[in-house]
C-alpha cells in the first residue's frame, strides 16, 4: 500500500500511532492483562484451588447448561425470523426488525427485571405459580429466560443482512424444479449461510456465558445452585477472595479471547459469506 | 385510468414456509420480548401517576438517573475524539502490529462485564497501579463517579471506532488531495474535508456508546463504590428496589431509563438527518 503521503507534515504519523497504541494499551489491554496477573498472585496453587472448588465447578456446569439451552433456541429463532423477513414481502416488516433489535437497547438489569415482574413473588403470575408449586425466579429456568432475552438478536442480526443480499433465486429455482421445502432449506439455504450462522452462534454463546446483569437479578445468588460463572466471580470478590475471583475470571476472559480469535478468523477466511457489514 | 388495487398484506411467493417461519418468530418475540416488556410498561402505574412521579422525583432516584445519564454522556463524548484517533490510525497508517491493534478494539465486547469490572477496579483502586498514581495527586478514581466514567470509557470505545472505521476507509482521498493542492493546510483538511464526512457515523457511534453506557451494570458496580446519591447508578437502584419487593418502583425506574434513552437517541437521529441533508446540499 504505497499511497502518497506527500501532504502530511513529517513526524505526525508516528506521533498519532503512538498515541493510539497508548490509548488502547491503557484503556483496553491493561484490564485484560490484569485479570491474568491477579489470578496468579498466589502462584499456581492458589489459582488451581479456586477452580477445583465445588461451588466453582457447579457454576461452570450451570453456565454451560444455560448456554446450551438458550443458544440453540435463539439460533432456531434467528433462522425462522431471517427466512420470513428475507424471503417474503409483508406489511409490518420494519416493525418486526425493530422488535428483534430491541433487546440490544435495553439495560441488562431491565432484561432481568421484566421476568421478576411476571414470575416473581408479586409478579403477574406469581400467585398462580405459587399455587401450582412452580418456581421460575431464583431457578435455572429464570436464568435461561433472562439469558434468552439478552441474546435474542445475535443470530438473527447476522443472518438477515446476508440472506437479503443473497436473494431467493436459488431457493426459487429448487422449488420450481420440484424440491420440497425442507430439502430446499437443508440443501441450499443452510449451506449458504453456515458461516454467518456460526458467527452469530459464537457471539450469542459468548454473551450467554458472560452475561451478568440480567442473570444477577433473577438468580438469587444461591451458592452451588443458581450461581453462573459471572455471578460466582461477584460472590468471591465480595468475600475479598480476590485471587479466587480473578482465577474464575480467567476462564471467562479465555472464552472471550477464543471467541475473538474465531470471529476474526471467520472474518478473514469467509468474508464473502458473512454479512456485508462484516467485510473488512 | 383507474386500476383497482387490492392491497394485500403480503406479496405472493412460490417459496414455502411463510406461515411457519413468521409464526415461530412472532411467537418467540411475543413470549420473550413483548409480554415481558409490557409488564415493564404497565406495572409502574399500579402506583398511580402520582406515585410514579413521587418515585422518580425521590432525591436518591433523581441523583442516580442524573449520574447514569450524565456520566454516560461524558464518557461517550470523550470517546468521540479517542475513537476517531484510533480509527484514523488503523485506517490511514501501515505499521507492525496494526492487525493486532485492530483485533484488540473488540476486547470490551468480548470480555464479560463482570470480568472487566473487577479488573478495572483492581487497576484504579487506591492500591492499584493507576489508582495509586492518581491518589498521589489527590484524585480518587475507583469508588467515585470518575471510576464509573473510566468503566464507561472502556465499554464505549469500540462502538465509536467500529462506527467510524468503514467511513474513513471509503473516504475519497482525492478530495483531500484536491484540497491540499488548492492550498488547504493540514488543519483545514481535517476540519473541512474529513470531519464533515465522518460526522454522521461518529454520531451513530457516540449514540450507541451512550445507550450502552446508560444501561451498563457489570463493569460499573464493582468500581463505582455505590454510595447512595453520589456513585449509585440507576440500574443498581432497580436491583435495590427489587430486593425490597418494590416491583412497581423498580419498574418505574426501568421505564424512565428506557424513555430517556429513546428520547436521547431520537435527538441524535434528528441531528444526524440534519447533518446528512446539509452534506447532500
Amino acid at each position: 500500500m504505497n499511497r502518497p503521503r506527500t501532504f502530511e507534515a513529517p513526524g505526525i504519523a508516528p506521533l498519532l500511532i503512538l498515541l493510539a497504541v497508548a490509548i488502547m494499551a491503557v484503556l483496553i489491554v491493561l484490564p485484560l492483562a490484569t485479570v491474568f496477573i491477579e489470578a496468579f498472585r498466589k502462584g499456581l496453587p492458589g489459582f488451581r484451588q479456586a477452580l477445583v472448588d465445588p461451588d466453582a465447578i457447579s457454576a461452570m456446569k450451570l453456565t454451560l447448561k444455560v448456554a446450551a439451552i438458550s443458544v440453540p433456541l435463539n439460533a432456531v429463532f434467528g433462522l425462522a425470523a431471517a427466512w420470513a423477513i428475507t424471503r417474503f414481502e409483508f406489511v409490518g416488516k420494519s416493525a418486526l426488525l425493530a422488535l428483534i433489535d430491541l433487546p440490544f437497547s435495553i439495560s441488562p438489569v431491565v432484561s432481568g427485571l421484566v421476568w421478576v415482574l411476571l414470575f416473581g413473588a408479586q409478579g403477574w403470575f406469581g400467585e398462580w405459580l405459587a399455587d401450582h408449586d412452580v418456581q421460575i425466579i431464583f431457578t435455572t429456568t429464570g436464568l435461561v429466560l433472562a439469558t434468552i432475552l439478552v441474546t435474542l438478536p445475535f443470530v438473527a442480526r447476522e443472518l438477515i443482512p446476508l440472506m437479503q443480499e443473497q436473494g431467493a433465486d436459488e431457493e426459487a429455482a429448487a422449488i420450481t424444479l420440484g424440491a420440497g421445502g425442507l430439502t430446499t432449506f437443508f440443501a441450499i439455504t443452510l449451506p449458504n449461510v453456515k458461516w454467518a450462522l456460526l458467527y452469530g452462534v459464537l457471539l450469542c454463546n459468548a454473551r450467554a456465558m458472560g452475561e451478568f446483569g440480567a442473570v444477577s437479578v433473577v438468580s438469587g445468588h444461591i451458592r452451588g445452585e443458581t450461581n453462573t460463572l459471572p455471578l460466582h466471580i461477584e460472590v468471591l470478590y465480595n468475600d475479598y477472595n480476590f485471587v479466587g475471583a480473578f482465577a474464575v475470571a480467567t476462564l471467562l476472559a479465555g472464552l472471550g479471547l477464543v471467541t475473538l480469535l474465531l470471529k476474526t478468523a471467520l472474518e478473514v477466511r469467509y468474508a464473502g459469506e458473512l454479512s456485508a457489514t462484516r467485510k473488512h | 385510468m383507474r386500476t383497482l388495487t387490492i392491497r394485500r398484506w403480503r406479496e405472493p411467493s412460490i417459496l414455502p414456509g411463510f406461515g411457519l417461519s413468521l409464526g415461530l418468530a412472532l411467537a418467540w418475540l411475543a413470549a420473550i420480548v413483548l409480554i415481558p416488556l409490557s409488564a415493564l410498561v404497565i406495572r409502574p402505574w399500579e402506583l398511580g401517576v402520582d406515585g410514579v412521579w413521587r418515585t422518580l422525583t425521590d432525591p436518591r432516584v433523581l441523583a442516580s438517573l442524573r449520574l447514569s445519564f450524565g456520566v454516560s454522556a461524558a464518557a461517550a463524548l470523550v470517546n468521540a475524539p479517542l475513537g476517531l484517533l484510533v480509527a484514523w490510525v488503523l485506517v490511514r497508517y501501515r505499521f507492525p502490529g496494526r492487525r493486532l491493534l485492530d483485533a484488540c478494539i473488540d476486547l470490551p465486547f468480548a470480555l464479560p462485564t463482570a470480568v472487566a469490572g473487577i479488573a478495572l477496579t483492581a487497576i484504579y483502586a487506591p492500591t492499584g497501579p493507576l489508582g495509586g498514581l492518581f491518589a498521589k495527586v489527590g484524585i480518587k478514581t475507583a469508588y467515585s463517579p470518575i471510576g464509573i466514567f473510566i468503566a464507561l470509557l472502556f465499554i464505549g470505545l469500540p462502538f465509536v471506532v467500529r462506527g467510524v472505521q468503514p467511513v474513513l476507509q471509503d473516504l475519497d482521498r482525492e478530495v483531500e488531495e484536491a484540497a491540499e493542492t488548492l492550498g488547504a493546510s493540514n488543519f483545514q483538511r481535517v476540519t473541512q474535508v474529513v470531519l464533515p464526512a465522518v460526522m454522521p457515523a461518529l454520531l451513530t457511534g457516540v449514540g450507541l456508546a451512550f445507550a450502552r453506557a446508560v444501561g451498563e451494570y457489570g463493569s460499573v458496580i464493582f468500581i463505582a463504590g455505590n454510595m447512595p446519591g453520589v456513585s449509585e447508578i440507576a440500574p443498581l437502584l432497580i436491583v435495590i428496589k427489587l430486593e425490597q419487593y418494590d416491583y412497581a418502583g423498580a419498574a418505574a425506574v426501568g421505564l424512565a431509563m428506557l424513555a430517556i434513552s429513546f428520547g436521547a437517541l431520537l435527538v441524535i437521529n434528528l441531528i444526524q438527518t440534519r447533518l446528512s441533508q446539509r452534506g447532500a446540499a
